[in-house]
């Protein structure tokens, strides 16, 4: 083997042009190709059953009440922008917490990338960046789906896709932040069963939030998942306010940027201790 | 980026070797007061193309030595140059010269041997046809090629450490880091990989390897530390070792249950050096035959009897004491 020959090829410790927190994208995305039909069956296949199940269904029994609270609206357009929203959560929550935390234990694939240029935070970036990749794969998917059955008008669905990848950067960001240093499995789930799900059933996605005891309404207003259904709903439905929006914006933006910070510790940390 | 120059052999002078330490320390948890130090200060060197043992018991600090090299762990006092760079600020362009074959295999089990290295290779920001090359070379050099596309899981703990070690020379390193390349390993695969490290070290590539097994070390390394406690306490040629700490020969007597306390007394004398085990005692020896035989005119008749020659083992265990760490 010849070790100095090509050398000259490529500067050391220096990418040419692409930006190095790419490769780790590109690597998620490679072990994404064998799973990716699978992924696209569930992208489809699960709004297809929520959207007729409790869309449809359930929103037949909910219509015939004529129901007040939800503003004249059918539930399956009250619904539909409100799920997309917590799905967006549960794919950026389980996506980053799992994974990641795979890719920390021995063996982890993140062992083998941080002993090569790359540094902690490009890792980081990269696997963060695939993971709201496939939460624009979803939402695009579910939201498409939902346009077809007329849940979602198709003038505004890219407004509303764009609104469900913020909420999923905002999820995506700080999970993977604090994924890297669980110690432990279960503690990813337990997160998961108590403090995804309960937001998952009660920030406003199945049913308005004046539904709940006056005292649990401004507890649900603190949590980013409110704020994501009512981003996305206002843009659904047209019904925005410049300064509701940019209170919902505001929110899951800081949420973001403050997950990235964290993670660029966290990741340093873990990555070289 | 100036390379490292290549000095006429046999001068070593400063900047020409591929690794220098000085007080180098890796205390770990300082920042919250609770602090465990596994590097105590250590100093050594590496020369270009050496094979370079780092041996010690667990915990005794090779780990953390080697993550430091390898530019993951930063060091927390002292200093470390690699390739003439500083390992605090210069890591990237550091890990980008070096290979890195950790305890733990962290090849990707669900992809294929050759997507490992085509992966890996992006890493190092390497042009894809490039990269594709190289995988070609390295599988026939790891003796990978026919299983070039079946998948990871499917290959054994030694095809996995042979992947390991190709997929860390995608960037033709100058210096290849092994932690405990070997262990875990069968005798054939062990062999195996031991011809592959000549090979490697036939190229003028530097080895850095901690190990466990004293065969492994004499066998390939051209010199190395003994690491106890977080410090070395010896650095020398495996020969050179066992000539400074023990005699040619080891002679071996095992006794019969309750006899050996009065036969070790019996043999006392014989030699300058007898170390009592539980279940035998050592007598250090230049000539094992001929203390065998002056034993038996003392009677001393021991059950078994075993002359060996004195190897790296009896000088670790001489250095580093024989009680278990855990």
């Amino acid at each position: 083997m010849t070790t100095h020959a090509s050398r000259s090829l490529v500067p050391p410790g220096r990418t040419r042009t692409v930006p190095p927190a790419l490769h780790e994208f590109a690597y998620w995305l490679h072990r994404y190709r064998r799973t990716w039909r699978g992924t696209v069956v569930l992208n489809v296949a699960n709004p297809l059953l929520f959207l007729t199940g409790i869309g449809a269904g359930l929103g037949s029994l909910v219509n015939h009440n004529n129901s007040a609270a939800l503003g004249g609206l059918s539930y399956l357009a009250f619904l539909t922008p409100g799920l997309l929203a917590a799905s967006a959560m549960q794919t950026a929550y389980i996506d980053s917490a799992h994974p990641v935390h795979q890719s920390v234990q021995a063996k982890g694939h993140y062992w083998a990338a941080s002993a090569t240029p790359m540094s902690p935070v490009d890792i980081y970036y990269g696997h963060l960046l695939f993971n709201v990749f496939k939460v624009t794969l979803s939402a695009t998917a579910f939201t498409a789906v939902a346009a077809a059955f007329g849940a979602v008008d198709a003038l505004r669905a890219p407004l509303v896709v764009a609104a469900t990848l913020l909420v999923g950067a905002a999820f995506a960001a700080p999970s993977a932040a604090w994924a890297v240093t669980a110690k432990r499995q279960p503690t990813v789930l337990a997160v998961l069963r108590f403090g995804v799900m309960p937001m998952f059933m009660f920030s406003g996605t199945f049913f308005p939030l004046t539904q709940l005891p006056g005292w649990l309404q401004p507890v649900v207003q603190a949590t980013p998942l409110w704020h994501g259904v009512e981003l996305c709903r206002t843009a659904a439905l047209g019904t925005g306010t410049a300064a509701g929006t940019a209170l919902h914006v505001g929110y899951l933006t800081v949420l973001a940027v403050v997950g990235l910070l964290l993670g660029r510790r966290t990741y340093q940390r873990h990555l070289h201790s | 980026m100036t390379e490292t120059t290549r000095q006429p052999q046999g001068t070593v002078p400063e900047q020409a070797a591929m690794i220098r330490a000085r007080g180098l320390q890796k205390r770990y948890g300082a920042a919250r007061g609770e602090g465990f130090t596994a590097v105590a200060g250590i100093d050594f060197e590496v020369r270009p193309g050496e094979a370079f043992g780092i041996l010690g018991a667990n915990g005794a600090g090779k780990s953390s030595t080697m993550r430091m090299i390898a530019c993951t762990s930063p060091s927390t006092g002292g200093s470390l140059d690699v390739l003439g760079l500083d390992a605090r600020t210069e890591g990237a362009r550091i890990r980008a010269r070096i290979g890195v074959v950790p305890q733990d295999d962290t090849v990707d089990v669900e992809l294929t041997v050759r997507e490992n290295l085509l992966i890996y290779g992006r890493y190092f920001g390497l042009p894809k046809a490039e990269i594709r090359r190289r995988a070609t070379e390295l599988l026939d050099f790891a003796r990978l090629t026919d299983k070039a596309d079946e998948r990871v899981e499917a290959l054994s703990g030694g095809m996995r450490r042979r992947l390991t070690i190709a997929r860390a020379l995608i960037n033709e390193p100058e210096i290849v880091l092994l932690d405990e390349p070997t262990t875990g390993l069968d005798p054939q695969a062990r062999h195996l990989l031991w011809e592959r490290l000549f090979q490697l070290k036939d190229d003028g590539i530097t080895l850095i390897l901690t190990t466990h097994y004293m065969d492994e070390a004499e066998q390939l390394c051209d010199r190395l530390v003994v690491m106890d406690g977080g410090l070395i306490v010896t650095e020398g040629s495996p020969g050179g070792l066992i000539e400074r700490y023990c005699t040619r020969e080891v002679l071996e007597l095992r006794f019969g249950p309750g006899e050996r306390e009065a036969m070790t007394d019996k043999a006392r004398g014989l030699v300058e050096r007898i170390e009592e085990l539980p279940d035998r005692i050592l007598l250090y020896t230049d000539e094992g035959e001929a203390t065998l035989a002056a034993a038996h005119a003392r009677g001393v008749v021991p059950l078994t009897a075993l002359t060996r020659r004195a190897s790296l083992e009896d000088v670790f265990l001489t250095l580093t004491g024989r009680s278990l760490v855990d």
